[in-house]
């Protein structure tokens, strides 16, 4: 599966739109975590756990996204983009969306 | 009394300490972006013209990054007073050079040379007392463009 966020696929002709494809996911903060960072909230800095926290989150959203797309039979998909959007105080939404391809 | 002890003692702790890891991580930054200078970023959305046959790959880097207390008051007391908040702009332009070096150090295994279309994404995570922003989260994305070398083996 390509995943891309430019229009079109350098040296590959796009063949059939399958229209938009989506994968989404609400991850909740770690209380042990949230001690961590409080502590952190003093000192300033990285917040290391947050951050491999929302990478596996986008991951585990993009898989989604993928899955959607090998369902209906896509190779591709192209113009993808990312979006967090908090939902309640402590959780926030990761949300990834795409066109879903089929390339020559 | 105890109360305004504490305060105080935080207060210390997050100018010292808050002081010296952005310095140091301005440093790093400055040295790692000298390292990876050799890979560009654009915002166009298309590739530029000559990369008609590339490998294109998604690499995105991410960096949840938080102010220390000291800055927090300091921030605070520039909302009543009104102007330049230095303190929140240090912070956010660290976590965005932050977030395009890992971006950037990714696209380095795939052997890029460029990266088009690069979004940066910014969501405040945490919110303190008083409903402050606590810590922010910096996201960049592209599309990283691998020449093909071999072509003409091919043919």
């Amino acid at each position: 599966m390509l995943i891309s966020n430019i229009e079109i696929v350098p040296g590959k002709k796009i063949v059939k739109h399958l229209g938009m494809v989506q994968g989404n996911t609400v991850r909740a903060k770690h209380a042990g975590k949230d001690i961590l960072a409080g502590l952190k909230n003093i000192v300033g800095g990285e917040l290391k756990a947050y951050t491999e926290l929302l990478t596996e989150a986008r991951e585990e959203a993009t898989q989604r996204m993928v899955q959607q797309a090998e369902a209906i039979g896509a190779n591709a998909i192209i113009n993808v983009r990312f979006s967090t959007s908090s939902v309640a105080a402590g959780a926030a939404e990761l949300f990834v969306y795409g066109t879903a391809v089929v390339l020559e | 009394m105890y109360d305004l002890i504490i305060f105080l003692v935080l207060l210390t702790i997050g100018f010292t300490f808050g002081r010296i890891a952005e310095k140091r991580h301005f440093q790093s930054i400055i040295e790692r972006e000298e390292e990876l200078r050799d890979i560009l970023t654009f915002s166009e959305r298309l590739p530029p013209p000559g990369f008609s046959s590339a490998r294109t790959e998604l690499v995105s880097g991410n960096v949840v990054i938080s102010i220390d207390y000291f800055k927090r008051i300091a921030a605070g007391l520039r909302g009543i007073l009104g102007g330049r908040v230095t303190a929140y702009e240090t912070l956010l332009e660290r976590a965005r050079r932050e977030a395009i070096l890992r971006m950037k150090e990714e696209a380095r295994v795939f052997e890029a040379t460029h990266i088009v279309n690069v979004k940066l994404e910014t969501a405040s995570i945490t919110k303190g007392q008083h409903n402050q922003t606590g810590c922010v989260e910096v996201y960049a994305y592209g599309t990283a463009l691998t020449p093909i070398k071999q072509e003409p083996e091919k043919s």
